[in-house]
């Protein structure tokens, strides 16, 4: 499906105001109460479209919302390793916007250009400027292909990340059903923070699974920018000894600085190594737009936020969430958090427009599964709780942990979580 | 004056501020329990694999997190997040999801 926007079109849809119904509303069957202002969601990902729903529930309808967003459809970047492993297609994880209709979210298939915060109004490609009353910033994260020599565009129309589910992650899988036996597929792990942090060893369990049962000489290397495995290290160390022994080789410390992609060579700070398939992922920040709305606070790549709304730090009326925002202590950038990031921002935000009391201590939850084989998965889950002494969201101390071992009742649970999470962000 | 300042101390150290705070929200447990919709459905209405918590009895519902939370229920992950919750917050989220739809 897509959204396809004449200015005509759009100037009916702006006389539509609120009026574009509260079926699915199932908190408040009363009719349209006077809309009090307008939301502008830039980003229908894990945050953007969670933010766009939960602000039309509980405002009642009382304030109208655009999500904007370039894609026609949404594509889960969780369960996008499996595809790697061959136990999922990429249709099984695209999904369009329709539902969110029937909450009245105005689904706007473009992109922001800019963000002008001065006359709070937000430059579209296609269609004319939309003015907002607050803004909720949901980019996810760009590439800093730079901070890897050689990685320009030609390279990368073979060196992939695959690190955005889509194009992408079919055209790695087909790298590897293409690959010969006995060759190797290199992984490449920035420093943290990235997108994800058990996403690229989740990866590498995939990939050694469908290699064992179709390419039983081939081998996974891991280049991890960083000093050791960045999440559920006994988890991830346990499945590669036991079921994928000899497949798969992990180096920490290797952080690459270089690539040459005719001949297949990665360079660290000290060592070169080859790969038949190289899968690069490179450093990341917050989304483009966030860099052009000066929204960047910390290390030139992620939008600080006060975590008990999340309002931006750098301008005010703006809400960032999601991948793009400078994480509080122990929290990863995942799908999870970014959905229960979006509640957050759509409880101040409704709070702020409709008059009501801010909820004064913000407690959200992040549960994260990892797929270690076609059957069987881990977890890590954790409770974050706003502080106000130490004016962030903390851990919320002796809870949380990690799967005991790994199991197939977890992999059915995370199933169950991606159908839920699937419906509580798209309706 | 003195005096007064004493008893707010000791009146603070009973009840933890995270109950007083939440009791000021009118949100506080419909907040609480958006955060459990990622895997038991947007307001407790699974869509298969995890429990619906909607229209459940609050007493049930309180009773299960308790049960989590103290290790008297064994589970994979919800033993580790109930640990993350008040009494206070544990009646507030089941009083949310017992009045919604099923």
């Amino acid at each position: 499906m897509s959204f396809e926007f004449t200015r005509r079109d759009f100037i009916k849809l702006l006389g539509a105001g609120t009026a574009t119904g509260l079926a699915g509303c199932a908190t408040d069957p009363a009719p349209p109460a006077k809309p009090v202002g307008t939301v502008i969601v830039i980003g229908g990902g894990y945050g953007g479209a969670t933010a766009a729903k939960y602000i039309r529930m509980w405002s009642g309808g009382r304030i109208q919302v655009f999500l904007v967003e370039r894609n026609a459809t949404f594509v889960s970047c969780p369960l996008s390793n499996l595809v790697l492993g061959g136990s999922m297609n990429i249709e099984a994880l695209t999904m369009g916007y329709q539902n969110l209709r029937a909450y009245g979210v105005q689904v706007i298939r473009d992109e922001v250009t800019t963000i002008n915060v001065d006359k709070k109004r937000v430059v579209l490609k296609r269609v004319e400027d939309l003015p907002y009353d607050r803004l909720v910033v949901a980019p996810g994260i760009d590439f800093m292909f730079n901070e890897v020599a050689g990685l320009d565009a030609k390279a990368q129309e073979t060196i992939l990340h695959a690190w955005k589910a889509g194009p992408q992650t079919v055209a790695l899988r087909k790298q590897l059903e293409a690959m010969p036996d006995g060759g190797t597929y290199l992984l490449s792990i920035p420093k943290a923070p990235y997108r994800c942090p058990p996403g690229p060893y989740e990866r590498a369990c995939q990939v050694a699974s469908y290699f064992k049962q179709a390419k039983p000489r081939s081998k996974v290397l891991i280049l991890d920018g960083n000093e050791d495995i960045v999440s559920k290290k006994g988890l991830f160390l346990a499945a590669w000894d036991q079921l994928y022994k000899g497949i798969i080789e992990y180096r920490p410390n290797q952080e690459v600085k270089q690539v040459d992609a005719a001949s297949g060579t990665v360079r660290t700070e000290f060592d070169n190594f080859k790969g038949s398939v190289i899968n690069i992922l490179p450093p990341m920040r917050a989304g483009d737009i966030a860099q052009q709305a000066k929204l960047i606070t910390a290390n030139n790549r992620w939008c600080g936020v006060d975590w008990q709304t999340t309002q931006s730090v750098a301008v005010p009326g703006i809400y960032v969430i999601g991948d793009a925002t400078l994480s509080a202590p122990a929290m990863p950038k995942s799908g999870s958090m970014a959905n229960n990031q979006a509640k957050i921002a759509a409880s101040a935000i409704c709070a702020e427009m409709l008059g009501q009391p801010l909820n004064p201590q913000p407690q959200i939850v992040n549960t994260c599964y990892s797929y270690v084989s076609a059957t069987e998965a881990v977890h890590v889950a954790s409770v974050h709780r706003w502080d106000a002494d130490k004016k962030t969201l903390i851990t919320v101390p002796g809870s949380g942990g990690v799967s005991a071992q790994r199991t197939e009742i977890e992999k059915q649970f995370a199933d169950a979580w991606a159908k839920n999470i699937w419906a509580d962000t798209l309706g | 004056m003195k005096r007064a300042l004493l008893v707010l101390a000791a009146l603070a150290a009973t009840f933890p501020l995270a109950a007083a705070a939440q009791t000021a929200s009118p949100n506080a447990g419909r907040d609480l329990a958006a955060a459990c919709a990622i895997c038991h459905g947007t307001d407790g209405r699974s869509q298969g694999g995890a429990p619906g918590l909607a229209g459940q009895p609050k007493d049930t519902l309180a009773k299960q997190m308790r049960d989590f939370r103290d290790g008297r229920k064994p589970g994979t992950l919800m033993p580790q997040l109930a640990k993350g919750y008040t009494d206070a917050q544990i009646d507030a989220v089941s009083a949310f999801f017992a009045v919604q739809k099923k």
